[in-house]
């Protein structure tokens, strides 16, 4: 491979890791704060789906991509308000219920998005951070989803609000001891309740990514189990929001490598590098998991602790 | 008695709600929701052909509950059953390749044989990651699941491809004397009476071995199984060996029977749908049966539905996850004191006064 195609091979990576990533960040962010509060919401896969489906929606309806962005984020709340409500009833198990609402919200979207497929929605435009260069390669990798910077920010008041705030420490609170919470007067329901119902704000705001800016246009086939990696990703960035930024991207990186090669022309396995992202999360959790014991950082309260 | 009828009605009570719901969502999109119950009744049940219809989608059902339900004995919740329906599906179509298979019922048992240790090899890759590596089963099968369709594309598109398939890329197609047939001339095949036998011979195991109480005891404590010294990992692979075998030979049925060669449309949801046949019968193998016909019958009227009412295909899918979500909610149900909820709502004379007698103390 000559260094030309290497430089084009290494920018169409670095900026599909750029488009691809932002689903992950915004998934994996809504996992690790329902987490912290000590739930797991499988269902953010559905979360995803139903929000993308909703985000496309919104904005062809409106004409406008905000609005749509609107749309996506509380339909991702509503599907994981259900989840919350649910797992608050006595002997309702949080992954089974992730299971049924990855189904439901799935379901949910094809049946409502039917009509949404062949239209075109007005997109987010993209914030053009490579126009200081003169190639087009460098100029397309840094077409930055506008979403991007919202994650980040995201991601830092997560960080900074569960150590500093006093939010942030009831619900890492809920996470880590139901029975001190209750000592304290406070609702271990309520506060896991309303930390599930932001996760899924938040990782509504992943699925409008997918509709509104990469790929851009929705289909049944838009999520194919990112939602999913980005519970796994929770765990191999310890519950940490800001080891969620560079997880994602590493992650967005392994599912650009796929198309990267197909745009300098190696078309062969593009199904096997499809599935980069799930062997890559398996191999990571295969590493980082240890038999008996707890992993750092976890939530005490957590059912499904890996 | 009371648990016996509980676990009978609260499911048929939860599908009857989940069937109410549905027709109001139905309804909400301007659809007629008598109308809806009756097409899915008749899709379903309705003449011989959409029993048929109903009973040839109910076969893999069945089996790719088993590869949830056994898993759920010994205490796991694998939802990976997808992975090893294409895994199954693809090994089937894939032994005439490497081996000369006879052409004969001989034949068709060694291509089965083949999708269930394929699938038994992949899903119990899912236990002994749990119990060997501390992963995550529920994580690490679905994971697997979409690794398991990627290399299935990878192979069905590439090396495998018989290349006179054009417009739909297709493994070469199992010779005639390898096919399943079907019962007596109807549309039915007799992998309905494999999934059949499955599921009552994994129940009778389950309910009368030493080595299926056993499972179920790793499921039930894994404490009290660990303290009277019974091998828990090994159990636990076990269930999910057994459980991906049923998942596997799904898929080689599916492609011995029905479809012929391996294809996409071998990736049909049965994984997905077979997670939900299982949570509604409670991991009970024999329960599995009549769930699996409801749910085949649900799918076959779905085209039904989408011919004559314009509804979209997804509405079955709607329906199941309606369902799935009341299920689990009327766990909530189980064993509630229904006097004592009820209470405040009753009428009730008021208590009558008692005197103290002279050994009580005054409060």
């Amino acid at each position: 491979m000559s260094a030309e195609l290497m430089g084009s091979f290494a920018l169409a990576v670095l900026g599909g890791a750029l488009r691809v990533g932002v689903p992950f960040l915004f998934v994996s962010l809504g996992e690790c704060l329902t987490e912290k509060a000590g739930r797991i919401n499988l269902g953010l896969e559905g979360v995803l789906v139903l929000s993308a489906m909703a985000a496309f929606g919104g904005a062809y309806l409106s004409g406008s991509p905000w609005l749509g962005v609107a749309a996506g984020a509380s339909a991702g709340a509503l599907l994981a308000l259900l989840h919350g409500l649910l797992c608050s009833l006595p002997r309702v198990n949080d992954v089974a219920t992730g299971i049924a609402l990855m189904i439901l919200g799935s379901g949910l979207a094809f049946f409502l998005g039917k009509p949404l497929i062949q239209p075109q929605a007005p997109q987010l435009t993209p914030l053009d951070l490579g126009s200081w260069s003169d190639s087009q390669l460098v100029q397309a990798a840094l077409q930055l989803n506008p979403l991007l910077p919202l994650g980040l920010v995201l991601a830092v008041l997560l960080a900074t609000g569960f150590t500093r705030t006093r939010w942030g420490l009831l619900v890492r609170l809920a996470g880590d001891s139901a029975q001190a919470t209750r000592a304290l007067g406070y609702s271990v329901h309520g506060l896991r309740l309303a930390a599930t119902t932001a996760g899924g704000a938040i990782a509504g705001l992943g699925g409008a990514s997918l509709t509104l800016f990469y790929p851009g246009s929705w289909s049944e086939g838009v999520s194919s189990g990112q939602g999913l990696v980005a519970v796994a990703l929770v765990i191999f960035a310890r519950w940490s929001p800001l080891r969620c930024v560079a997880a994602s991207l590493l992650f967005g990186g392994a599912g650009a490598v796929g198309p990267a090669l197909q745009s300098i022309g190696i078309s062969a396995g593009y199904h096997l590098f499809s599935a980069v992202p799930f062997a890559l999360t398996l191999a990571v959790l295969v590493v980082t998991c240890r038999p008996g014991s707890v992993a750092q950082g976890s939530p005490g309260e957590l059912s499904a602790r890996s | 008695m009371r648990a016996h009828l509980e676990a009978v009605l609260l499911p048929l009570a939860a599908l009857v709600l989940s069937l109410l719901l549905f027709g109001l969502f139905v309804w909400l999109g301007g659809t007629s929701p008598v109308e809806t119950w009756k097409l899915l009744f008749l899709g379903a049940f309705g003449d011989a052909y959409s029993l048929q219809n109903t009973l040839v989608r109910a076969a893999p059902l069945m089996l790719t509950a088993l590869c949830v339900a056994l898993p759920a004995r010994a205490g796991l919740v694998i939802i990976g059953g997808e992975g090893a329906v294409v895994l199954g599906g693809l090994a089937a179509a894939a032994l005439p390749y490497v081996l000369p298979v006879p052409a004969s019922a001989m034949g068709s048992v060694l291509v089965c044989l083949a999708g269930g240790v394929a699938g038994a090899l992949w899903i119990s890759l899912a236990g002994v990651l749990r119990q060997y590596r501390g992963v995550n089963e529920t994580i690490a099968s679905l994971l697997l699941a979409y690794t398991a369709i990627a290399l299935f594309k990878h192979l069905v598109e590439g090396p495998l491809r018989d290349p006179a398939t054009l417009n739909k890329p297709s493994t070469r197609a199992l010779a005639e004397g390898l096919r399943i047939g079907s019962l007596g001339g109807s549309d039915v095949h007799w992998g309905l009476v494999v999934g059949m036998l499955a599921c009552v011979a994994l129940g009778v195991w389950l309910a009368v071995t030493p080595r299926g109480f056993a499972l179920r005891v790793v499921g039930g404590n894994l404490r009290a199984a660990q303290l009277v010294g019974l091998p828990a990992s090994g159990l636990i692979v076990l269930a999910c060996a057994l459980g991906g075998a049923c998942a596997g030979l799904a898929g080689a049925i599916e492609v011995a029977a029905v479809h012929t060669n391996a294809n996409a449309s071998l990736i049909a949801g049965y994984g997905y749908t077979g997670i939900l046949v299982s949570f509604i019968a409670r991991h009970q193998p024999l329960s599995i049966v009549p769930v699996a016909i409801l749910f085949g019958g649900f799918g076959a009227a779905g085209s039904l539905l989408q011919r004559r009412l314009d509804l979209p295909d997804a509405s079955v899918l709607v329906l199941q996850g309606i369902a799935f979500v009341i299920i689990l909610a009327s766990e909530a149900l189980r064993g509630l004191d229904w006097r004592r909820a009820t209470a405040p709502w009753r009428w009730s004379p008021p208590a009558k006064p008692v005197p103290l007698g002279p050994g009580d103390k005054q409060a």
